[in-house]
């Protein structure tokens, strides 16, 4: 394994790593996508039971990390990648590594809501099942039950678990799409613009949910909307030409940044 | 003649279109008002004016005189003139040319796919006209549930049932082939091969569709006949010399790259964020394919076997030359075996009377065929509605 010495090298570390451990570590990352350097020489730490988020005008880089993050770059032709991310100390890019075992421990959800064609029950029962994590039928119930809760689904689906969870309301399916993703137990929760397809009713009612899974789980959060960051996240990245730019406390970042292409994005002078 | 009516029309179209044109230019005037429409519509409202007057002439002379008369290209042309003549005449500043010609586009349109679905028509009333005199003969109820098929023997006997379990044995046979060796191509093409790999290998299956029936015919009656029967000579079992099984397999291997190729389609189509969610929930490949990929895809590869299905029904060469043409009642794949459409070939081939019930019966069978082929369209149809609607 390639343990690396969890230092923070920030000229000033920001609060919320104080007192926090790190979950997620990168140095020196480098990304290609055959051509075009899509994320240069990035480094971060990104603390545990918090949200991170990244924000950035669009083609910064910003999601493309997040996706090095579980892998899922893996199945995109071309993209390279150097550098160490690590998670809990360990190299995610070690030939040692299975990634089906990482992704069953660092989640995601996507921008637009991508519920299996399958009842709703089926859509949260997916991970359960191909990792094994339920030995009979009423186990599997129970972890699909207390997911469709911690996603504050359950009581607006309980008499439907056998409708088409392609027939919810879009924001029902972002909501169920976390249950799936929160169904295998991850430690990590990835979320790429989880609200972009949605109306702020539904907005409210995820940032609601993310600000209570931060409980248990690392949420790393990529958004546009620069209120939703200040919302929700307690750390905030900002994203520029695939360099990160300035991460501190999300207080600061938007009060008082330290870096002039951040205070002209979030004032509004470009993006 | 006809050459010359031709001629004669195709100069008018010309004409008219340069002579149209020509004058809506000249309309034009420095201050004046100008044009409604390009000049160019002008033209061709003029030649259209003259094609549809000089063919209705054609026509008509064509019909009262004879086609090979001379008068025939004489009237086009005559008619022809004076139509493009009354339409130059009416060519002015505010004439609303180009209005006109996308009226008469539409109408030319309209009448092209009414072609199509008048022929159809014609062909389904022909069909069950002359099924309705075969019926007349032979009661409907011992046409649809007799047991015995001879047409030619005294007296007939008009039994269906024979041709239609050979119909659905060889049919059979072919789908058990053809379903598991198409669709595990499609999953190959389109989820594991490199886009290299997929840009050889589609053209190449698609090839396969391109071979004529007929050559896959011989090769089924020379090649794979014969060998079905060695083969089951080895395991001791006896084999008609035309079987079932030969007819099958070869056309099986027909309708292959249907399904594949319909079938890689589809499942191109299941969005990729459907597996992206499924990666990221950690499934490997296969687990994405078998479990999101493919029921996704399903009621699209179930309208791809349907498609596949009505057309091994209606192929008639490989089974003519393939499974041979005796009616047996048989559901033993050894045993030779016919099938309706190989029953209308061999009853309309060579000189018939027809008023004959023997004759006649080609008819009821072909009937028969098309109520059982629409059929199997209509579910085909209703499931990829229904599919289209999967994902949004």
């Amino acid at each position: 394994m390639n343990m690396i010495p969890q230092t923070i090298q920030t000229p000033t570390t920001p609060d919320i790593l104080a007192g926090k451990p790190v979950k997620i570590l990168a140095r020196n990352v480098d990304i290609h996508y055959g051509d075009k350097h899509a994320i240069k020489n990035l480094s971060i730490d990104i603390p545990d039971r918090a949200v991170s988020s990244f924000i950035g005008p669009s083609g910064c880089g910003k999601s493309t990390f997040l996706r090095a993050i579980n892998r899922m770059n893996d199945t995109i032709p071309g993209c390279r990648i150097a550098g160490d991310i690590t998670l809990d100390g360990q190299n995610i890019y070690d030939r040692a590594i299975d990634v089906v075992q990482l992704r069953a421990k660092v989640g995601m959800v996507f921008q637009k809501p991508n519920p299996f064609p399958k009842s709703v029950f089926e859509n949260v029962a997916y991970g359960p099942r191909i990792h094994g994590l339920a030995s009979n039928k009423t186990e599997l119930e129970e972890i699909v039950v207390a997911s469709l809760r911690k996603a504050g689904l359950f009581e607006e689906v309980k008499d439907r678990l056998d409708h088409p969870g392609t027939g919810l309301s879009g924001g029902q399916q972002q909501r169920l799409c976390i249950a799936r993703a929160i169904a295998v137990n991850p430690e990590v929760i990835l979320m790429d613009e989880p609200c972009s397809a949605l109306d702020p009713i539904a907005t409210a009612r995820i940032e609601e949910l993310i600000d209570e899974l931060r409980q248990n789980f690392c949420i790393v959060i990529v958004t546009h909307s620069m209120q939703q960051a200040a919302r929700v996240s307690q750390l905030t990245a900002f994203f520029h030409l695939g360099t990160l730019v300035e991460f501190g406390d999300t207080g600061k970042v938007f009060t008082a940044p330290r870096d002039k292409r951040t205070q002209d994005y979030i004032t509004g002078r470009f993006g | 003649m006809a050459l010359l009516t031709l001629l004669a029309i195709a100069a008018l179209v010309l004409a008219g279109f340069l002579a149209g044109r020509q004058r809506a230019v000249g309309l034009r005037t420095a201050g004046g008002p100008s044009l409604h429409s390009l000049p160019a519509y002008h033209g061709l409202t003029t030649s259209a004016t003259a094609l549809v007057a000089a063919g209705a002439a054609a026509l008509a002379a064509a019909f009262v005189l004879g086609a090979s008369s001379i008068a025939v290209p004489f009237a086009a042309a005559i008619a022809g003139t004076a139509a493009a003549a009354l339409a130059y005449s009416r060519i002015e500043t505010n004439f609303r040319a180009r209005n006109l010609f996308e009226s008469i586009t539409l109408v030319v349109l309209i009448a092209c796919s009414g072609v199509a679905v008048l022929t159809t028509i014609g062909i389904v009333l022909s069909v069950l006209f002359e099924s309705l005199i075969f019926f007349r003969e032979v009661s409907p109820i011992a046409f649809l549930t007799g047991l015995q098929w001879s047409p030619t023997a005294s007296p007939p006997s008009f039994g269906i049932v024979p041709l239609l379990t050979g119909t659905f044995l060889i049919t059979f046979i072919a789908i058990i082939v053809a379903g598991p060796l198409g669709l595990l191509s499609a999953i190959y093409m389109a989820e594991y091969a490199t886009p290299r790999m997929r840009g050889i290998l589609k053209p190449l299956l698609e090839m396969l569709a391109g071979v004529p029936t007929v050559v896959l015919g011989f090769f089924a009656a020379l090649t794979v006949a014969p060998l079905v029967r060695r083969a089951g000579e080895q395991l001791g079992l006896s084999v008609a010399s035309e079987s079932a099984l030969a007819a099958g397999l070869v056309m099986g291997m027909m309708i292959v790259p249907l399904i594949s190729s319909l079938a890689d389609d589809i499942i191109n189509a299941v969005p990729q964020s459907l597996r992206d969610g499924s990666y990221a929930m950690g499934a490997t490949k296969s687990e994405t394919i078998k479990r999101v990929v493919l029921p996704a895809a399903l009621p699209g590869v179930v309208s791809a076997f349907m498609l596949a299905i009505s057309r091994a029904v209606g192929e008639t060469m490989i089974v003519v030359m393939a499974a041979g043409l005796a009616a047996n009642l048989s559901f033993n794949p050894l045993d030779a075996v016919t099938t309706i459409t190989v029953q209308i070939a061999t009853l309309l081939v060579g000189d018939q009377e027809f008023d004959s019930a023997k004759t006649l019966s080609a008819f009821a069978l072909g009937l028969v065929l098309f109520v059982f082929t629409l059929a199997l369209n209509f579910i085909a149809l209703r499931i990829v509605q229904k599919y289209r609607e999967q994902y949004e």
